[in-house]
């Protein structure tokens, strides 16, 4: 009952693989690289001759919406428009309504999404009740549940007390604590990056500092606490520098960036374009520049979608009355492809960056081809030629700000657990 | 869509009034000279020119405002235009209608021209967005962004009494960050040519890179005032004055207030400006609000020509297009 992907250009940064080879697939795990193992049956043989061959996609951060904001977007739809991103794995972030702090909810979403069957979803659980930033959240419950690290999502923790306290709590649990750093105060009612951007088009700023006071707070607190700490989304070039010299010193962190931040800049607002609205906000290029190169040495070990499909009438209005929040799981390979174009980023950093690199930050089997693995490959024609349309994405987010870019990769075939979750017509 | 290519047709003619940005010089100078011929027509005994007879023109007033409504309704009476006044603050918006339904509402209304005043920047240019061509949007205020009526006024009232912008040395003072007024008039006074733009405040009320719109920054009062041809006060909103922005009123008043000892650093025949309505003893001592100096009451007679000559141009290219 096997299949066999053939002769594609195979990629597995976790085994140093780059090779034009053949895999075998069957009972949904990869089975062999290279020779047919003895009594492999055949069933099914995919040519993959002149294509990229690569484990599925491990996406930290994308929402589903489900539960809670299902007029956004549904596990269906968005499970859809990962296979087309050729995605297989995600990992949802805890602000969903009602909030992931009881393992009820951490349930619900990883029944939704074996009912869908099409990637799989890990959950972050809350580190703090309600994401209110006050009680700490049952943490060994939701652990138990099966969520595989606590986050505050983007309800930075205000109090540092209850900061230390939910780190402490979460070392003891043997749990790697999530933070995207930002600190409300400086943040205050910003949308925009405090720049000549923000001064010009007279919104509210948000200060490089709001990131980086909040990453200098949480190193210490983890360099107290001993906790293990991943840091989400960063945007600015200080950030990559506190977490490198934190690295040096020892400290066990990590860090990811969004895609859209390795693309765009705050000069991409133009005239209040309401689809560069992120949160972080879009930096300059000095910014972005700095987070490739975080890439390039390791600072930053993975690249994310931080994929946030909106509804219309979240995204009409002024700028500043618009939900932060872009459409990108199903840009996110072909985007991070696009560097490697432009020789921003070796081939190898780059799926590694998508597969096995932030696989290890999660703590799961995933991101490889090692036998035995789950048989989650992508198969990617990096030589097509198309372009991005908001009105084509499966997901029901078509806030992308990326609508009319021209891009090389196109992902032909994505397979789950050896079935296929997407092919190209 | 730029700014530029949303205000303009084709033919580089006034379709929308949203900033000062990106304006030509000649566009700029049209509007003074426009404003020019609209300033005599209060002086006649019939105040109407009928060359927006038939047309509807909605004041849509997001946030609430009497002056600037006043005299966009009196200018839009001027031009003999029937004026609808809607305050959305406490209206459809506070219902959980969308602003884009309220505005498919008003357009089945068949109204030709809205003059938009909102709390959030970009709020002007979003509206344009959502219309129908044939309407005409005109800012009356975004949030922070723009109040470009407001900056021509002011550029008419310093043509009247300087004539040439080339030679001047402006002088901004106070609360720069939240403030429409001031980046509108930093890009109007740059479009037409003048020497100088300053801005003068603590570093609190100072927006980051404001250098990048053309402007020297000054921290000191008088430093900020030496040899300058006009100074723009502006107002400072009761609500600045407490929190983390400012120690107090009194404190500013102290530092920035405009006094006649730091009024004499500026060149003799200097102009006070201010857009209204002014805090006295905050901003300004009443002896210099009342002063000959003072331009204050003549910038707010200005208005209603500066607003005739914008709602002109915008509905010039129909009656232009019905010509041919």
């Amino acid at each position: 009952m096997g299949i066999i992907i053939e002769k594609g250009r195979v990629i597995d940064p976790a085994n140093q693989l780059d090779e034009t080879t053949n895999l075998f697939i069957d009972k949904g795990k990869i089975v062999a690289i290279g020779r047919k193992p003895k009594g492999f049956d055949t069933k099914k043989t995919i040519n993959a001759k002149g294509m990229l061959v690569i484990p599925g996609v491990v996406d930290m951060c994308a929402r589903t919406r489900e539960p809670g904001f299902e007029y956004k977007a549904t596990m269906d739809s968005e499970l859809a428009a990962a296979a087309r991103g050729g995605v297989t794995t995600l990992c949802s972030p805890p602000d969903s309504e009602p909030v992931v702090d009881t393992p009820a909810v951490v349930k619900l979403i990883q029944q939704r999404a074996s009912e869908v069957n099409k990637a799989t979803v890990h959950v972050l659980g809350a580190m703090t009740k309600g994401l209110q930033g006050e009680q700490l959240a049952e943490m060994q419950s939701l652990k138990d549940a099966g969520c595989i690290a606590v986050s505050n999502a983007l309800l930075s923790i205000r109090n540092s007390e209850v900061m230390l306290r939910a780190f402490q709590y979460a070392h003891s649990c043997n749990m790697t604590v999530f933070i995207q750093p930002n600190d409300l105060d400086l943040q205050n009612n910003g949308v925009a990056n405090e720049g000549a951007v923000s001064t010009r088009l007279g919104l509210p700023p948000i200060p490089e500092t709001a990131e980086t006071v909040a990453v200098s707070r949480a190193l210490l607190l983890i360099e107290q606490t001993g906790v293990t700490a991943h840091f989400c989304r960063l945007s600015t070039a200080r950030s990559v520098d506190m977490i490198q010299q934190a690295q040096k010193q020892g400290l066990s962190v990590t860090a990811d960036v969004d895609i859209s931040h390795l693309h765009l800049t705050d000069m991409d607002i133009a005239d209040y374009n309401v689809d560069c609205h992120l949160q972080p906000p879009l930096r300059n290029a000095y910014d972005k520049d700095a987070l490739i190169m975080g890439l390039k040495s390791g600072v930053i070990t993975a690249i994310c979608s931080d994929h946030q499909p909106h509804d219309q009438d979240a995204k009409a209005g002024p700028f500043s009355m618009t939900e932060p929040g872009a459409s990108t799981i199903e840009v996110l390979l072909p985007l991070v492809m696009h560097l490697v174009e432009r020789k921003q980023l070796s081939l190898t950093k780059a799926i590694a960056a998508l597969t096995s690199q932030p696989a290890e930050i999660l703590g799961i089997e995933a991101g490889t081809f090692s036998v035995g693995a789950d048989a989650d490959i992508c198969i990617i024609d990096a030589d097509a030629s198309w372009e991005v349309d908001r009105n084509d994405l499966s997901s029901m987010g078509k806030n992308t700000p990326f609508n009319g870019w021209s891009l090389s990769a196109k992902i032909v075939h994505t397979l789950f657990k050896g079935k296929t979750s997407y092919q190209a017509k | 869509m730029t700014g530029k290519t949303l205000q303009t047709d084709s033919e580089g003619r006034l379709k929308h009034f949203l900033t000062t940005e990106g304006l030509s010089q000649s566009l700029l100078n049209s509007i003074l000279d426009h404003a020019e011929n609209f300033a005599g027509v209060a002086d006649r005994p019939v105040k109407k020119v009928p060359l927006l007879r038939g047309k509807t023109v909605v004041n849509l007033f997001f946030e609430a405002s009497t002056r600037t409504r006043t005299t966009f309704e009196l200018a839009a009476k001027r031009l003999s235009a029937d004026v609808l006044n809607l305050n959305i603050a406490h209206s459809a918006t506070s219902k959980g209608e969308t602003l884009s339904d309220t505005l498919r509402t008003l357009e089945a209304m068949h109204c030709d021209m809205f003059i938009v005043r909102h709390a959030n920047s970009g709020a002007a240019h979003y509206i344009t967005t959502q219309v129908a061509p044939h309407i005409s949007v005109i800012n009356a205020g975004d949030g922070r962004h723009a109040h470009p009526t407001q900056a021509m006024l002011d550029m008419f009232t310093i043509r009247k009494y300087k004539g040439d912008f080339t030679p001047l040395r402006v002088a901004i003072v106070g609360d720069i960050l939240h403030s429409r007024v001031a980046r509108s008039e930093i890009h109007a006074l740059n479009t037409l040519g003048v020497s100088e733009v300053r801005v003068v405040g603590p570093d609190t009320l100072i927006p980051k890179d404001v250098e990048s719109l053309g402007v020297h920054v000054y921290n000191d009062m008088t430093e900020g005032l030496t040899d300058v041809d006009v100074v723009m006060m502006l107002r400072l909103q009761r609500e600045r004055m407490t929190g983390a922005l400012l120690p107090s009123a009194h404190e500013f008043f102290n530092r920035y207030g405009l006094t006649a000892k730091r009024l004499a650093a500026a060149k003799k025949d200097a102009i006070v400006m201010h857009p209204g309505p002014i805090n006295r003893g905050v901003e300004i001592e009443s002896s210099i609000a009342d002063s000959k100096r003072s331009v204050i009451l003549q910038q707010v007679s200005h208005g209603i020509a500066v607003r005739m000559a914008v709602m002109a141009m915008t509905m010039q290219r129909f009656n232009d297009e019905g010509d041919s």
